[in-house]
């Protein structure tokens, strides 16, 4: 029977300008495909470049900091220190008497209005660390207004009418002057990286957020690293396949696509009215966002399980492995680099999550950096979100070299995601 | 001819009236509604490799895999009647599932060694199982076993190199020392040899040869020549059901059913 259509059949005519018409049009559309591909990818590059070229343009001005030079003498009576040089006592002295006495006598009259007020915490900082500085003289750094800082580095336009600039004039003229006295210095702000929020733009930092937020994610991790890695691994390799598990792996693709303010809603009710665990504290934004990130993980981790092949479950099992020695020895070691991989995009995501954690109180004013995991903090988004909110001008700066710091954080953890994945990805 | 040879015709003069190691009785297998199997009754020596042969879908893969209770890792999969190893019924509760895949150890279709070094791959089962008291010890057995598997000349220099990196004859043997290094008492042969080249299929058959009287091998093949070759009894099946078993020798040379002699002279399959 084939024979006989074979026969009947003419032979196929190659040259024949239908198809090479047919053939033409086939390479044009994959030409075609190209272009498209090529444009999305310059678009998706094109608006990461604006994205950080913005940030940047804006916030690497944030890590400089414009300082005014003071000579201070730390005399004991001024001080209101008496002969107890214990750290309690040395750390409640008078240092704003001194501070503000020898601002004006090395910047003079009006250098209270150029020099910072809190820059009297420099001076404690100074005399904490070295108690023997008490009576001695010594040159100091300090910071400056932050309307000074922004005029110096040339944010703020004084304009037509001055009266209207958030610089007064005899600010910027006790500036010039003291830029010609070479008492104004540009240098790195080291403030930035080590204090925490502040009401003014000079003192603030981010050490309280980025501590708040390092806690924060180790709590996540802690929680919903163990918990859905194993889940997955009991749902991929032992719970029996019926219509209760299928409900529960619906549900958890659910809870995956569920808004994060849900969670951080759930978070408020349970752990804070039910439970009373403390308030903005590391330990409850950590518990929350670990819901949060929890299905994520599930479901990365039982995909990597699943892709393991079932031949190595067989040659396990074959040989006489229980199915927790085939589970652990040989199926979720070669699942681990899946399973990172899924768990660090997860935990990059809880990390750049805001929503959440304004609903469990994260978003305090706290001017120290947490200690532990139930001192009130904040973090890193939240800072953001704060300080792009605020309407001193200052924080423009802050707000755009914090987004650095947090890109830089979750480029860190991208970076240790990909160096895992290539450390034990294994063929077979 | 040879010591070991004259020691082997004489075991398979024994193996007439020798009590079977495995038997099965009634075996039937379900894979959800459908009937896999239907009623397989068979006996394996521990003299004998037998050989189950029969058209794609027949049911071959499925009985072997009824004699290590891998179809319980089946989702879907029911299996009844009853199979003994050496008088205790498997399926019984007290029968360890993990002890009885020990006891009969399984060579799969598709070469699977571990993503391990050659050397973890043969020591693992004897680890798990406690079989080796010191590192010595548990050298020797790997040296053994690759040995007994004729690897051992291929890779005693690289025994660290991954267990995946050889050739595919070389991981199936490399399969067959990790299957014996936990001296089982019967080996599971699942199509050992439809992934491999002709040149190392030869080498297999020729180990399968070494390996019998040692344990007890059933080999599942499409190959018949393979079959002809390798066993000494075989069991013939189609569409689930056990169709003709016999010696080797006379379901080649002179079956009884129609449908054998249909199937090895090639009229279908």
């Amino acid at each position: 029977m084939t024979a006989v259509a074979a026969a009947s059949r003419q032979p196929t005519d190659w040259g024949h300008p239908r198809l090479a018409q047919r053939l033409r049009r086939r390479h044009r559309s994959e030409r075609l495909f190209r272009a498209i591909g090529l444009s999305a990818l310059v678009v998706a590059v094109g608006f990461l470049a604006l994205l950080l070229g913005t940030m940047l343009k804006d916030g690497v001005s944030g890590f400089v900091q414009t300082q005014a030079r003071i000579d201070t003498t730390l005399d004991p009576a001024t001080l209101e220190l008496s002969a107890d040089r214990s750290p309690e006592a040395l750390a409640s002295a008078n240092y704003l008497a001194v501070y503000l006495r020898d601002v004006r006598e090395s910047l003079g009259q009006d250098g209270v209005r150029i020099a910072s007020i809190n820059g009297w915490t420099e001076l404690r900082r100074r005399v904490l660390e070295d108690p023997g500085l008490v009576g001695q003289r010594l040159t100091l750094w300090v910071p400056v207004r932050s309307e000074v800082d922004q005029y110096a580095k040339g944010r703020i336009d004084v304009g037509a009418d001055p009266t209207l600039a958030p610089i007064r004039p005899e600010q910027v003229r006790a500036y010039a002057r003291l830029e010609a006295e070479g008492r104004i210095r540009k240098a790195f702000n080291r403030t930035f990286l080590s204090a925490a929020d502040s009401t003014s733009p000079e003192s603030a930092g981010i050490r309280g957020a980025f501590v708040g937020s390092l806690l924060t994610i180790l709590v996540t991790l802690a929680l919903a690293f163990p918990v859905g890695v194993l889940a997955a691994i009991y749902l991929e390799e032992f719970a029996p396949k019926n219509r209760w598990t299928d409900l529960i792996e619906v549900s958890i693709n659910n809870l995956a696509a569920v808004p994060s303010i849900i969670f951080g809603l759930l978070g408020l009710a349970v752990f804070l009215n039910t439970m009373g665990l403390p308030r903005s504290a590391p330990l409850v934004g950590g518990m929350t966002l670990a819901l949060m990130t929890l299905p994520v993980i599930v479901i990365a981790a039982r995909a990597a399980i699943k892709a393991v092949p079932p031949s190595i479950r067989e040659a396990a099992l074959g040989i006489g492995a229980s199915r927790l020695q085939t589970v652990f020895q040989h199926v979720a070691p070669l699942a681990l680099p899946g399973i990172l991989t899924g768990t660090i995009i997860g935990v990059a995501r809880a990390l750049g999550e805001t929503a959440p954690l304004l609903m469990v109180g994260m978003r305090a004013f706290i001017v120290d950096a947490p200690r532990g995991f139930t001192d009130p903090a904040t973090v890193l988004p939240v800072q953001i979100f704060l300080w792009s909110d605020d309407v001193n001008r200052g924080f423009v700066e802050k707000t755009s070299a914090a987004i650095l710091v947090l890109l830089a954080f979750l480029l860190a953890i991208n970076a240790v995601a990909v160096y895992l994945r290539n450390r034990y990805e294994r063929k077979w | 001819m040879s010591i070991d040879t004259l020691a082997r015709v004489a075991q398979n003069q024994r193996s007439v009236d020798a009590r079977p190691l495995m038997t099965a009785r009634d075996v039937h297998v379900w894979y959800g509604p459908k009937h896999a199997l239907k009623g397989v009754s068979l006996d394996i020596t521990r003299e004998n490799v037998t050989a189950f042969i029969g058209p794609s879908g027949c049911g071959k893969s499925t009985f072997l895999r009824c004699f290590n209770r891998m179809n319980d890792t089946v989702a879907g999969a029911r299996v009844e009647g009853r199979i003994e190893l050496d008088g205790q019924d498997i399926h019984a509760p007290e029968m360890d599932v993990v002890q009885l895949r020990a006891r009969v150890g399984m060579v799969f279709q598709k070469p699977n060694p571990f993503p391990k070094s050659i050397y973890e791959n043969v020591a693992y089962g004897p680890r798990i199982h406690g079989l080796a008291a010191s590192q010595g010890e548990l050298d020797h057995i790997v040296e053994h076993s690759l040995q007994r598997a004729g690897l051992w000349d291929e890779v005693k220099d690289r025994l660290q190199d991954s267990g995946t990196a050889l050739s595919g004859g070389q991981q199936q043997r490399l399969c067959i020392a990790r299957a014996i290094a936990v001296d089982p008492e019967v080996v599971l042969m699942d199509e050992p040899c439809s992934a491999l080249d002709p040149i190392a299929t030869a080498k297999v058959e020729e180990l399968i040869e070494e390996l019998r009287g040692r344990y007890a091998i059933v080999i599942v093949t499409h190959n018949m020549q393979q079959a002809a070759r390798v066993s000494q009894k075989t069991a013939f099946f189609h569409l689930g059901e056990m169709v003709e078993y016999g010696d080797t020798s006379q379901i080649f040379t002179n079956p009884r059913e129609a449908r054998t002699r249909d199937y090895i002279t090639g009229r279908y399959g």
